[in-house]
Protein backbone atom coordinates (compact mmCIF):
# COMPACT_ATOMS: atom_id res chain seq x y z
CA UNK A 1 0.00 0.00 0.00
CA UNK A 2 2.91 2.31 0.95
CA UNK A 3 4.06 5.03 -1.77
CA UNK A 4 7.30 6.16 -1.74
CA UNK A 5 8.97 8.13 0.19
CA UNK A 6 10.67 11.48 -1.32
CA UNK A 7 12.33 14.49 -0.52
CA UNK A 8 15.84 15.78 1.00
CA UNK A 9 18.18 14.19 3.16
CA UNK A 10 20.38 16.00 6.33
CA UNK A 11 23.05 13.63 6.98
CA UNK A 12 24.63 13.29 9.90
CA UNK A 13 27.57 11.24 11.47
CA UNK A 14 28.40 8.19 13.71
CA UNK A 15 26.74 7.56 17.37
CA UNK A 16 24.22 10.15 17.20
CA UNK A 17 22.79 9.89 20.68
CA UNK A 18 19.09 10.25 21.67
CA UNK A 19 20.21 13.14 24.34
CA UNK A 20 21.17 14.87 21.05
CA UNK A 21 18.24 13.83 19.06
CA UNK A 22 15.69 15.65 22.12
CA UNK A 23 17.29 16.43 25.11
CA UNK A 24 15.86 15.45 28.50
CA UNK A 25 14.57 18.29 29.52
CA UNK A 26 11.68 18.38 26.46
CA UNK A 27 10.41 14.71 27.43
CA UNK A 28 7.47 16.50 29.56
CA UNK A 29 5.77 16.77 25.94
CA UNK A 30 4.58 13.63 23.99
CA UNK A 31 3.24 16.25 21.70
CA UNK A 32 5.23 15.62 18.33
CA UNK A 33 4.93 19.01 16.83
CA UNK A 34 5.88 20.91 20.09
CA UNK A 35 9.07 18.39 20.58
CA UNK A 36 9.75 19.08 17.13
CA UNK A 37 10.99 22.47 18.06
CA UNK A 38 13.85 21.12 20.07
CA UNK A 39 14.65 18.14 17.74
CA UNK A 40 18.72 18.77 17.50
CA UNK A 41 18.63 21.26 19.38
CA UNK A 42 22.18 20.70 21.05
CA UNK A 43 23.69 20.81 17.49
CA UNK A 44 22.00 24.43 17.34
CA UNK A 45 19.64 26.91 15.13
CA UNK A 46 21.15 25.89 11.93
CA UNK A 47 20.96 22.65 12.01
CA UNK A 48 17.64 22.72 13.26
CA UNK A 49 16.03 24.85 10.36
CA UNK A 50 17.59 22.31 7.71
CA UNK A 51 16.03 19.18 9.26
CA UNK A 52 12.66 21.05 9.49
CA UNK A 53 12.77 21.55 5.53
CA UNK A 54 14.25 17.64 5.19
CA UNK A 55 12.22 14.99 4.56
CA UNK A 56 14.89 11.83 5.27
CA UNK A 57 17.30 11.98 8.38
CA UNK A 58 20.58 9.95 7.18
CA UNK A 59 23.38 8.68 9.66
CA UNK A 60 26.35 6.26 10.16
CA UNK A 61 26.50 3.48 12.73
CA UNK A 62 24.57 3.10 16.05
CA UNK A 63 21.95 5.89 15.36
CA UNK A 64 19.75 6.68 18.11
CA UNK A 65 22.03 4.96 20.98
CA UNK A 66 21.27 6.00 24.73
CA UNK A 67 18.14 6.85 26.55
CA UNK A 68 15.09 4.15 25.43
CA UNK A 69 12.78 7.72 25.27
CA UNK A 70 10.40 7.60 22.38
CA UNK A 71 10.11 11.02 21.59
CA UNK A 72 13.61 10.88 19.37
CA UNK A 73 11.68 9.21 17.15
CA UNK A 74 8.16 11.29 17.63
CA UNK A 75 10.40 14.30 17.45
CA UNK A 76 11.43 13.61 14.06
CA UNK A 77 7.69 12.81 12.81
CA UNK A 78 6.74 16.31 14.19
CA UNK A 79 9.88 18.09 12.23
CA UNK A 80 8.13 16.55 9.08
CA UNK A 81 10.55 13.30 8.60
CA UNK A 82 9.24 10.64 6.80
CA UNK A 83 12.31 7.89 7.12
CA UNK A 84 15.36 7.32 8.55
CA UNK A 85 18.44 5.57 6.84
CA UNK A 86 21.47 4.61 8.71
CA UNK A 87 24.30 2.12 8.45
CA UNK A 88 22.81 0.58 11.63
CA UNK A 89 20.52 1.30 14.62
CA UNK A 90 20.42 1.13 18.37
CA UNK A 91 17.97 -1.41 19.24
CA UNK A 92 16.01 0.74 21.43
CA UNK A 93 15.67 3.69 18.65
CA UNK A 94 14.86 1.30 15.85
CA UNK A 95 11.88 -0.27 17.53
CA UNK A 96 10.42 3.66 18.95
CA UNK A 97 11.18 4.07 15.49
CA UNK A 98 8.85 1.36 13.76
CA UNK A 99 6.02 1.41 17.11
CA UNK A 100 5.40 5.42 16.22
CA UNK A 101 5.50 4.47 12.54
CA UNK A 102 8.66 5.97 10.85
CA UNK A 103 10.50 3.49 8.86
CA UNK A 104 13.90 2.84 9.84
CA UNK A 105 15.57 1.60 7.32
CA UNK A 106 19.32 -0.03 7.51
CA UNK A 107 21.06 0.56 4.34
CA UNK A 108 25.06 0.85 4.71
CA UNK A 109 25.65 2.06 1.00
CA UNK A 110 22.94 4.40 0.82
CA UNK A 111 23.72 5.99 4.16
CA UNK A 112 27.16 6.61 2.71
CA UNK A 113 26.66 7.43 -0.75
CA UNK A 114 24.18 10.15 -0.28
CA UNK A 115 25.24 13.65 0.27
CA UNK A 116 23.63 15.97 2.68
CA UNK A 117 21.10 17.67 1.17
CA UNK A 118 20.84 15.39 -1.23
CA UNK A 119 17.11 14.12 -2.90
CA UNK A 120 16.52 10.47 -2.35
CA UNK A 121 13.44 8.55 -2.75
CA UNK A 122 12.79 5.25 -0.99
CA UNK A 123 10.35 2.37 -2.13
CA UNK A 124 9.26 0.43 1.26
CA UNK A 125 8.02 -2.57 -0.11
CA UNK A 126 10.16 -2.87 -2.95
CA UNK A 127 13.06 -2.31 -0.76
CA UNK A 128 14.90 0.16 -2.72
CA UNK A 129 16.26 3.44 -2.33
CA UNK A 130 17.12 5.52 -5.37
CA UNK A 131 19.76 8.27 -4.47
CA UNK A 132 22.85 10.34 -5.88
CA UNK A 133 21.93 8.77 -9.28
CA UNK A 134 22.23 5.17 -8.08
CA UNK A 135 19.73 2.36 -7.13
CA UNK A 136 20.38 0.55 -3.14
CA UNK A 137 18.92 -2.31 -2.24
CA UNK A 138 17.58 -3.09 1.37
CA UNK A 139 15.46 -6.24 2.76
CA UNK A 140 12.07 -5.21 3.17
CA UNK A 141 10.42 -5.92 6.68
CA UNK A 142 8.59 -8.74 7.41
CA UNK A 143 4.90 -8.63 7.46
CA UNK A 144 4.70 -8.25 11.85
CA UNK A 145 6.67 -5.12 11.27
CA UNK A 146 5.27 -3.70 8.09
CA UNK A 147 1.45 -4.09 9.34
CA UNK A 148 2.58 -1.85 11.84
CA UNK A 149 4.38 0.59 10.14
CA UNK A 150 1.20 0.74 8.02
CA UNK A 151 -1.42 1.56 10.52
CA UNK A 152 0.98 4.40 11.62
CA UNK A 153 2.91 2.34 14.55
CA UNK A 154 1.71 -0.18 17.27
CA UNK A 155 -0.78 2.30 19.02
CA UNK A 156 -3.30 2.33 16.18
CA UNK A 157 -1.85 -0.73 15.24
CA UNK A 158 -3.34 -2.61 18.37
CA UNK A 159 -6.37 -0.30 18.13
CA UNK A 160 -7.26 -1.38 14.73
CA UNK A 161 -6.71 -5.03 14.76
CA UNK A 162 -5.80 -6.33 18.23
CA UNK A 163 -7.79 -4.78 20.75
CA UNK A 164 -11.32 -5.82 18.96
CA UNK A 165 -10.30 -9.25 18.83
CA UNK A 166 -9.87 -9.51 21.84
CA UNK A 167 -12.80 -7.76 22.70
CA UNK A 168 -14.47 -10.69 20.79
CA UNK A 169 -12.95 -13.33 22.66
CA UNK A 170 -14.43 -11.88 25.90
CA UNK B 1 24.39 -27.19 19.34
CA UNK B 2 23.62 -26.15 22.49
CA UNK B 3 21.25 -23.13 22.96
CA UNK B 4 22.56 -19.29 24.83
CA UNK B 5 20.76 -17.85 27.51
CA UNK B 6 18.45 -15.83 25.14
CA UNK B 7 17.36 -17.98 23.28
CA UNK B 8 16.07 -20.27 26.26
CA UNK B 9 14.67 -17.42 28.13
CA UNK B 10 12.57 -16.36 25.36
CA UNK B 11 11.62 -19.45 23.94
CA UNK B 12 10.32 -19.75 27.41
CA UNK B 13 8.63 -16.34 27.85
CA UNK B 14 6.82 -17.03 24.13
CA UNK B 15 5.64 -20.15 24.88
CA UNK B 16 7.93 -21.73 22.49
CA UNK B 17 10.49 -25.07 22.55
CA UNK B 18 12.65 -22.83 20.16
CA UNK B 19 13.60 -19.58 18.90
CA UNK B 20 16.75 -19.15 16.40
CA UNK B 21 18.25 -16.21 16.68
CA UNK B 22 16.75 -13.26 13.97
CA UNK B 23 13.44 -14.91 14.71
CA UNK B 24 11.14 -12.44 15.48
CA UNK B 25 8.70 -13.70 18.36
CA UNK B 26 5.65 -12.86 20.62
CA UNK B 27 6.93 -12.46 23.60
CA UNK B 28 4.76 -12.61 27.24
CA UNK B 29 7.43 -10.76 29.62
CA UNK B 30 6.75 -11.50 33.17
CA UNK B 31 7.33 -7.57 34.72
CA UNK B 32 6.85 -4.28 32.78
CA UNK B 33 8.42 -1.95 34.37
CA UNK B 34 7.53 2.08 34.26
CA UNK B 35 9.48 4.97 35.72
CA UNK B 36 8.51 8.35 35.09
CA UNK B 37 7.07 7.60 31.87
CA UNK B 38 4.56 5.87 33.56
CA UNK B 39 2.03 8.21 33.11
CA UNK B 40 2.55 8.60 29.60
CA UNK B 41 1.68 4.88 28.98
CA UNK B 42 -1.22 5.97 31.00
CA UNK B 43 -2.69 8.40 28.47
CA UNK B 44 -1.27 6.20 25.71
CA UNK B 45 -3.65 3.49 26.79
CA UNK B 46 -6.62 5.92 27.38
CA UNK B 47 -5.94 6.76 23.66
CA UNK B 48 -6.49 3.49 22.70
CA UNK B 49 -9.69 3.48 24.43
CA UNK B 50 -8.68 0.66 26.45
CA UNK B 51 -8.54 -0.21 30.32
CA UNK B 52 -8.36 -3.32 31.16
CA UNK B 53 -4.98 -4.26 32.21
CA UNK B 54 -3.68 -7.91 30.76
CA UNK B 55 -2.14 -8.87 34.61
CA UNK B 56 -2.22 -6.02 37.01
CA UNK B 57 0.50 -8.23 38.99
CA UNK B 58 3.35 -7.90 36.61
CA UNK B 59 3.01 -3.84 35.89
CA UNK B 60 5.86 -2.09 38.48
CA UNK B 61 5.82 1.77 38.63
CA UNK B 62 8.41 3.72 40.49
CA UNK B 63 8.18 7.59 40.30
CA UNK B 64 12.13 8.28 40.01
CA UNK B 65 13.86 10.62 36.81
CA UNK B 66 12.29 13.76 38.48
CA UNK B 67 11.60 13.27 42.72
CA UNK B 68 9.84 15.08 44.20
CA UNK B 69 8.06 16.99 41.50
CA UNK B 70 10.02 20.04 40.26
CA UNK B 71 6.90 21.58 38.83
CA UNK B 72 3.33 21.53 38.13
CA UNK B 73 3.27 19.53 34.82
CA UNK B 74 5.35 16.94 36.72
CA UNK B 75 3.54 16.86 40.00
CA UNK B 76 0.57 16.33 38.08
CA UNK B 77 1.87 13.47 35.72
CA UNK B 78 2.35 11.77 39.00
CA UNK B 79 -1.02 12.33 40.59
CA UNK B 80 -2.27 10.34 37.60
CA UNK B 81 0.20 7.86 38.10
CA UNK B 82 -1.07 7.29 41.41
CA UNK B 83 -4.67 7.52 40.98
CA UNK B 84 -4.07 4.69 38.01
CA UNK B 85 -1.94 2.53 40.45
CA UNK B 86 -4.93 3.25 43.03
CA UNK B 87 -7.77 2.50 40.28
CA UNK B 88 -5.88 -0.72 38.84
CA UNK B 89 -4.73 -2.03 42.56
CA UNK B 90 -1.11 -1.76 40.97
CA UNK B 91 0.52 -3.27 44.71
CA UNK B 92 4.13 -2.90 42.92
CA UNK B 93 3.41 0.78 42.65
CA UNK B 94 6.44 3.08 44.64
CA UNK B 95 6.33 6.53 45.00
CA UNK B 96 8.47 9.63 45.04
CA UNK B 97 10.77 9.03 47.84
CA UNK B 98 11.66 5.38 46.93
CA UNK B 99 14.49 5.68 44.64
CA UNK B 100 15.42 4.37 41.10
CA UNK B 101 13.52 1.80 39.89
CA UNK B 102 15.61 -0.68 38.95
CA UNK B 103 17.53 -0.57 42.19
CA UNK B 104 13.82 -0.49 43.72
CA UNK B 105 12.64 -3.67 42.18
CA UNK B 106 15.37 -5.68 42.61
CA UNK B 107 15.61 -4.89 46.25
CA UNK B 108 12.27 -5.97 46.89
CA UNK B 109 12.40 -9.40 44.94
CA UNK B 110 11.08 -8.70 41.81
CA UNK B 111 13.51 -9.95 40.10
CA UNK B 112 14.01 -13.13 39.69
CA UNK B 113 16.37 -15.54 37.35
CA UNK B 114 14.95 -16.92 34.28
CA UNK B 115 11.88 -13.54 33.75
CA UNK B 116 12.20 -11.32 31.13
CA UNK B 117 11.67 -8.41 32.11
CA UNK B 118 10.82 -4.75 29.82
CA UNK B 119 11.38 -1.27 31.27
CA UNK B 120 10.80 1.73 30.08
CA UNK B 121 14.16 2.78 30.75
CA UNK B 122 17.40 1.34 28.40
CA UNK B 123 19.37 0.45 31.42
CA UNK B 124 16.88 -2.15 32.10
CA UNK B 125 19.43 -4.25 31.06
CA UNK B 126 20.73 -4.63 34.75
CA UNK B 127 18.18 -7.19 35.77
CA UNK B 128 20.48 -9.44 34.37
CA UNK B 129 22.55 -9.25 37.41
CA UNK B 130 19.61 -11.28 38.83
CA UNK B 131 19.64 -13.77 35.87
CA UNK B 132 16.78 -12.35 34.11
CA UNK B 133 16.66 -11.11 30.85
CA UNK B 134 15.25 -7.41 30.77
CA UNK B 135 15.50 -4.66 28.05
CA UNK B 136 14.33 -1.52 27.36
CA UNK B 137 11.46 -0.74 25.09
CA UNK B 138 9.52 3.01 24.18
CA UNK B 139 6.47 3.74 26.24
CA UNK B 140 4.16 2.74 23.52
CA UNK B 141 5.40 -0.70 23.32
CA UNK B 142 5.17 -0.94 27.16
CA UNK B 143 1.36 0.16 26.96
CA UNK B 144 1.15 -2.65 24.25
CA UNK B 145 2.22 -5.49 26.99
CA UNK B 146 -0.42 -3.51 30.08
CA UNK B 147 -3.34 -4.05 27.46
CA UNK B 148 -2.46 -7.10 25.43
CA UNK B 149 0.18 -9.44 27.83
CA UNK B 150 3.05 -9.44 25.02
CA UNK B 151 5.02 -7.51 22.65
CA UNK B 152 7.15 -8.71 19.24
CA UNK B 153 11.16 -9.22 20.28
CA UNK B 154 13.57 -10.48 17.76
CA UNK B 155 15.84 -12.94 18.70
CA UNK B 156 18.92 -11.80 20.00
CA UNK B 157 22.67 -13.37 18.88
CA UNK B 158 24.95 -13.49 21.90
CA UNK B 159 28.06 -12.46 23.17
CA UNK B 160 30.73 -14.22 25.56
CA UNK B 161 32.50 -12.17 27.75
CA UNK B 162 35.16 -13.21 29.50
CA UNK B 163 36.94 -11.93 32.81
CA UNK B 164 39.34 -13.09 34.25
CA UNK B 165 39.83 -12.24 38.08
CA UNK B 166 40.46 -10.67 40.68
CA UNK B 167 40.42 -7.18 39.83
CA UNK B 168 43.90 -5.17 40.35
CA UNK B 169 43.60 -2.86 43.36
CA UNK B 170 42.00 0.29 43.15
CA UNK B 171 39.65 -0.79 40.12
CA UNK B 172 36.24 -1.91 39.99
CA UNK B 173 33.32 -3.72 38.08
CA UNK B 174 32.53 0.19 36.70
CA UNK B 175 36.23 -0.20 35.19
CA UNK B 176 35.88 -3.57 33.70
CA UNK B 177 33.18 -1.94 32.05
CA UNK B 178 34.73 1.27 30.52
CA UNK B 179 37.33 -0.79 29.31
CA UNK B 180 35.02 -3.24 27.25
CA UNK B 181 32.83 0.11 26.00
CA UNK B 182 36.05 2.14 24.88
CA UNK B 183 37.49 -1.63 23.17
CA UNK B 184 34.31 -2.41 21.81
CA UNK B 185 33.00 0.71 20.94
CA UNK B 186 29.13 1.81 21.83
CA UNK B 187 27.81 -0.36 19.20
CA UNK B 188 29.48 -3.25 20.16
CA UNK B 189 27.02 -5.26 21.22
CA UNK B 190 24.32 -3.79 19.39
CA UNK B 191 21.16 -6.19 19.70
CA UNK B 192 23.08 -8.51 21.03
CA UNK B 193 22.81 -10.51 24.25
CA UNK B 194 26.22 -9.87 26.16
CA UNK B 195 26.80 -12.69 28.96
CA UNK B 196 29.43 -12.01 31.32
CA UNK B 197 31.22 -15.61 32.14
CA UNK B 198 34.39 -16.15 33.78
CA UNK B 199 36.26 -16.40 37.19
CA UNK B 200 35.94 -12.49 37.79
CA UNK B 201 32.12 -13.49 37.87
CA UNK B 202 31.83 -16.32 40.11
CA UNK B 203 30.36 -15.63 43.58
CA UNK B 204 30.22 -11.63 42.52
CA UNK B 205 28.37 -9.25 44.22
CA UNK B 206 25.46 -8.49 43.06
CA UNK B 207 25.70 -4.86 43.21
CA UNK B 208 28.70 -5.57 40.96
CA UNK B 209 26.64 -7.59 38.61
CA UNK B 210 24.18 -4.90 38.73
CA UNK B 211 27.17 -2.37 37.57
CA UNK B 212 28.06 -4.79 34.74
CA UNK B 213 24.70 -5.67 33.10
CA UNK B 214 23.81 -2.11 33.44
CA UNK B 215 26.46 -0.43 31.50
CA UNK B 216 26.10 -3.38 28.64
CA UNK B 217 23.65 -0.88 27.32
CA UNK B 218 26.44 0.79 26.70
CA UNK B 219 27.66 -0.95 24.27
CA UNK B 220 24.41 -0.90 22.75
CA UNK B 221 23.35 -4.62 24.31
CA UNK B 222 19.87 -5.72 24.09
CA UNK B 223 20.16 -7.31 27.42
CA UNK B 224 22.92 -8.53 29.82
CA UNK B 225 23.59 -11.77 31.75
CA UNK B 226 25.52 -13.03 35.12
CA UNK B 227 24.95 -16.79 35.27
CA UNK B 228 22.96 -17.17 38.82
CA UNK B 229 24.44 -19.02 41.38
CA UNK B 230 25.11 -19.61 45.18
CA UNK B 231 25.40 -15.87 46.01
CA UNK B 232 22.30 -14.99 43.71
CA UNK B 233 20.41 -17.28 45.33
CA UNK B 234 21.31 -15.70 49.00
CA UNK B 235 20.73 -12.56 47.76
CA UNK B 236 17.11 -13.49 47.22
CA UNK B 237 16.93 -15.37 50.30
CA UNK B 238 17.03 -12.73 52.29
CA UNK B 239 14.42 -10.83 50.40
CA UNK B 240 12.60 -13.59 50.80
CA UNK B 241 12.59 -15.12 47.45
CA UNK B 242 13.24 -19.06 48.01
CA UNK B 243 14.28 -21.01 44.79
CA UNK B 244 10.69 -22.66 44.36
CA UNK B 245 9.65 -19.08 43.57
CA UNK B 246 12.04 -19.31 40.23
CA UNK B 247 13.45 -21.03 37.63
CA UNK B 248 17.19 -20.69 36.51
CA UNK B 249 18.24 -20.36 32.58
CA UNK B 250 21.94 -21.29 32.49
CA UNK B 251 23.27 -21.47 28.99
CA UNK B 252 24.29 -24.60 27.10
CA UNK B 253 28.30 -24.95 27.44
CA UNK B 254 28.07 -25.65 23.39
CA UNK B 255 25.94 -22.26 22.58
CA UNK B 256 26.82 -20.53 20.06
CA UNK B 257 28.17 -16.89 20.09
CA UNK B 258 28.62 -14.46 17.74
CA UNK B 259 32.00 -13.27 19.18
CA UNK B 260 33.47 -13.72 22.29
CA UNK B 261 35.88 -11.22 23.72
CA UNK B 262 38.34 -12.06 27.03
CA UNK B 263 39.48 -9.66 29.09
CA UNK B 264 42.83 -9.78 32.06
CA UNK B 265 41.18 -8.30 35.04
CA UNK B 266 44.40 -8.64 37.03
CA UNK B 267 45.98 -6.17 34.66
CA UNK B 268 43.04 -3.42 34.73
CA UNK B 269 43.82 0.12 35.55
CA UNK B 270 41.04 2.60 36.30
CA UNK B 271 39.53 3.97 33.08
CA UNK B 272 37.91 7.15 32.20
CA UNK B 273 35.04 8.16 29.77
CA UNK B 274 35.69 11.42 28.20
CA UNK B 275 33.53 13.43 26.95
CA UNK B 276 30.95 13.21 25.33
CA UNK B 277 30.47 9.94 24.13
CA UNK B 278 30.84 6.90 26.69
CA UNK B 279 33.34 4.89 24.47
CA UNK B 280 35.55 7.88 24.66
CA UNK B 281 37.56 5.79 27.03
CA UNK B 282 40.90 6.74 28.34
CA UNK B 283 43.18 5.01 31.24
CA UNK B 284 43.50 7.21 33.95
CA UNK B 285 46.65 8.31 33.92
CA UNK B 286 45.82 10.57 29.96
CA UNK B 287 43.41 12.31 32.00
CA UNK B 288 44.96 12.95 35.35
CA UNK B 289 45.11 16.63 36.63
CA UNK B 290 41.86 17.66 35.11
CA UNK B 291 40.13 20.27 37.21
CA UNK B 292 36.69 19.72 38.28
CA UNK B 293 33.72 21.50 39.45
CA UNK B 294 31.70 18.68 40.65
CA UNK B 295 31.30 14.92 41.57
CA UNK B 296 28.53 13.37 41.34
CA UNK B 297 27.94 9.88 42.94
CA UNK B 298 24.69 8.63 41.99
CA UNK B 299 22.87 6.55 39.44
CA UNK B 300 21.50 2.95 38.56
CA UNK B 301 25.13 2.22 37.79
CA UNK B 302 26.99 3.14 41.14
CA UNK B 303 24.86 4.46 43.98
CA UNK B 304 24.37 1.16 45.45
CA UNK B 305 25.66 0.68 48.61
CA UNK B 306 28.60 -1.26 48.35
CA UNK B 307 29.50 1.86 46.13
CA UNK B 308 28.99 4.30 48.71
CA UNK B 309 30.78 2.48 51.26
CA UNK B 310 33.71 2.23 48.54
CA UNK B 311 33.75 5.85 47.98
CA UNK B 312 33.77 6.50 52.08
CA UNK B 313 36.52 4.83 52.49
CA UNK B 314 38.72 7.28 50.98
CA UNK B 315 36.35 10.02 51.95
CA UNK B 316 37.13 9.26 55.42
CA UNK B 317 38.77 11.91 57.67
CA UNK B 318 39.13 13.93 54.43
CA UNK B 319 37.59 16.83 53.17
CA UNK B 320 35.98 17.71 49.36
CA UNK B 321 38.46 20.28 48.21
CA UNK B 322 37.04 24.30 48.12
CA UNK B 323 35.64 25.29 44.81
CA UNK B 324 34.59 21.71 44.26
CA UNK B 325 30.72 20.54 44.69
CA UNK B 326 30.50 16.92 45.73
CA UNK B 327 26.85 15.37 45.21
CA UNK B 328 25.90 12.18 46.35
CA UNK B 329 22.79 10.44 45.54
CA UNK B 330 21.75 6.80 47.33
CA UNK B 331 20.11 4.72 44.94
CA UNK B 332 17.26 3.94 46.72
CA UNK B 333 15.77 4.56 50.13
CA UNK B 334 16.98 1.40 51.79
CA UNK B 335 20.21 2.45 51.05
CA UNK B 336 19.94 5.62 52.44
CA UNK B 337 18.80 3.53 55.75
CA UNK B 338 21.87 1.61 55.69
CA UNK B 339 24.15 4.33 55.49
CA UNK B 340 22.68 5.79 58.17
CA UNK B 341 22.85 3.08 60.34
CA UNK B 342 26.72 2.47 59.52
CA UNK B 343 28.11 5.72 59.30
CA UNK B 344 28.61 5.87 56.10
CA UNK B 345 26.29 9.03 55.66
CA UNK B 346 27.74 10.66 58.44
CA UNK B 347 31.03 10.21 56.28
CA UNK B 348 29.77 12.01 53.83
CA UNK B 349 28.55 15.06 55.49
CA UNK B 350 31.72 15.56 57.37
CA UNK B 351 33.55 15.50 54.04
CA UNK B 352 31.42 18.69 52.79
CA UNK B 353 28.87 16.50 50.60
CA UNK B 354 25.72 17.48 49.35
CA UNK B 355 23.19 14.39 50.42
CA UNK B 356 20.34 14.05 48.01
CA UNK B 357 16.84 12.36 48.28
CA UNK B 358 17.64 8.95 46.28
CA UNK B 359 16.36 8.90 42.71
CA UNK B 360 17.94 9.67 39.43
CA UNK B 361 19.08 13.29 40.81
CA UNK B 362 21.69 14.73 38.66
CA UNK B 363 21.94 11.48 36.22
CA UNK B 364 18.51 12.77 35.06
CA UNK B 365 19.07 16.14 34.43
CA UNK B 366 17.13 16.57 38.06
CA UNK B 367 19.45 18.67 39.68
CA UNK B 368 22.88 19.23 39.13
CA UNK B 369 22.70 21.09 36.12
CA UNK B 370 26.31 22.66 35.10
CA UNK B 371 27.19 26.37 33.58
CA UNK B 372 28.71 26.69 30.85
CA UNK B 373 32.44 26.01 30.58
CA UNK B 374 31.98 23.15 33.69
CA UNK B 375 33.06 19.92 34.26
CA UNK B 376 31.53 17.05 36.25
CA UNK B 377 33.69 13.69 37.14
CA UNK B 378 30.48 11.64 37.69
CA UNK B 379 30.03 7.68 38.41
CA UNK B 380 27.01 7.79 36.26
CA UNK B 381 26.65 5.58 32.76
CA UNK B 382 26.40 8.13 30.13
CA UNK B 383 28.35 11.76 29.10
CA UNK B 384 26.52 12.67 26.82
CA UNK B 385 26.68 16.24 25.40
CA UNK B 386 23.78 18.54 28.00
CA UNK B 387 22.98 15.61 30.10
CA UNK B 388 23.43 17.86 32.78
CA UNK B 389 22.66 21.45 32.01
CA UNK B 390 24.75 23.22 29.35
CA UNK B 391 25.58 21.95 26.43
CA UNK B 392 28.85 23.52 26.98
CA UNK B 393 29.91 21.81 29.99
CA UNK B 394 32.09 19.03 30.26
CA UNK B 395 31.08 15.03 31.91
CA UNK B 396 33.45 12.87 32.70
CA UNK B 397 32.65 8.79 34.17
CA UNK B 398 34.26 6.85 36.45
CA UNK B 399 34.56 4.42 39.32
CA UNK B 400 32.87 5.51 42.93
CA UNK B 401 36.59 5.41 43.77
CA UNK B 402 37.80 7.93 41.02
CA UNK B 403 34.77 10.14 42.20
CA UNK B 404 35.78 10.27 45.82
CA UNK B 405 39.91 10.67 45.10
CA UNK B 406 38.65 13.03 42.76
CA UNK B 407 36.44 15.32 45.02
CA UNK B 408 38.86 15.24 47.21
CA UNK B 409 41.54 16.67 45.27
CA UNK B 410 39.49 18.63 42.86
CA UNK B 411 41.39 17.21 40.11
CA UNK B 412 40.74 13.56 38.08
CA UNK B 413 42.76 11.88 40.59
CA UNK B 414 43.79 7.99 40.62
CA UNK B 415 41.85 5.95 43.43
CA UNK B 416 45.40 4.41 43.70
CA UNK B 417 47.03 7.36 45.78
CA UNK B 418 44.98 6.51 48.37
CA UNK B 419 45.00 3.09 49.08
S1 LIG C 1 19.89 6.74 37.34
FE1 LIG C 1 20.29 7.62 35.34
S2 LIG C 1 20.61 5.89 33.98
FE2 LIG C 1 19.65 5.11 35.85
S3 LIG C 1 17.46 5.06 35.41
FE3 LIG C 1 17.91 7.03 36.38
S4 LIG C 1 18.30 8.47 34.70
FE4 LIG C 1 18.43 6.38 33.85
Amino acid sequence: MSEKIRGKAIKFGNNVDTDVIIPGRYLVSIDPQELAKHAFEPLGPEVQKRLWSSQVVVAGTNVGCGSAREQAASCLIGSGIKAVVAKSFSRVFFRNCINTGLPAIECRDAAEAVGDGGEMSIDLDGGLIEAAGKSFRFAPYPQSLKQILDAGGLIPYLAKFVLPQQALKR
Amino acid sequence: MGKTFAEKALARAAGLNEVRPGEIADVYPDLYMSHMASWRCIRTMEKLGSDKLYDVDRVAMVMDHISPAQSAKTADDQRLCREFAKKHGVKKFYDVNAGIAHVVLTEEGFIRPGMVIIGTDSHTTIYGALGALGTGVGFSELTAAWVTGKLWMKVPESLKVTIDGPLAPGTSSKDVMLKLIGELTADGATYLSVEFHGSYTEGLSVSDRMTLCNLAMELGAKNGFVRPDNTTRKYLARRGVNPDHYDEIHPDADAAYVKTVALDGRKLVPQIACPHAVDNVKPIDQVAGKKVDQVFIGSCANAKYEDLVEAARILKGRKVATGVRLLVSPASKEIVARTVADGTYAVFLEAGALLTNPGCSACAGDGGAMADGEVTLSTANRNFQGRMGSYKAEIYLGSPAVAAATAVTGVITDPREFL
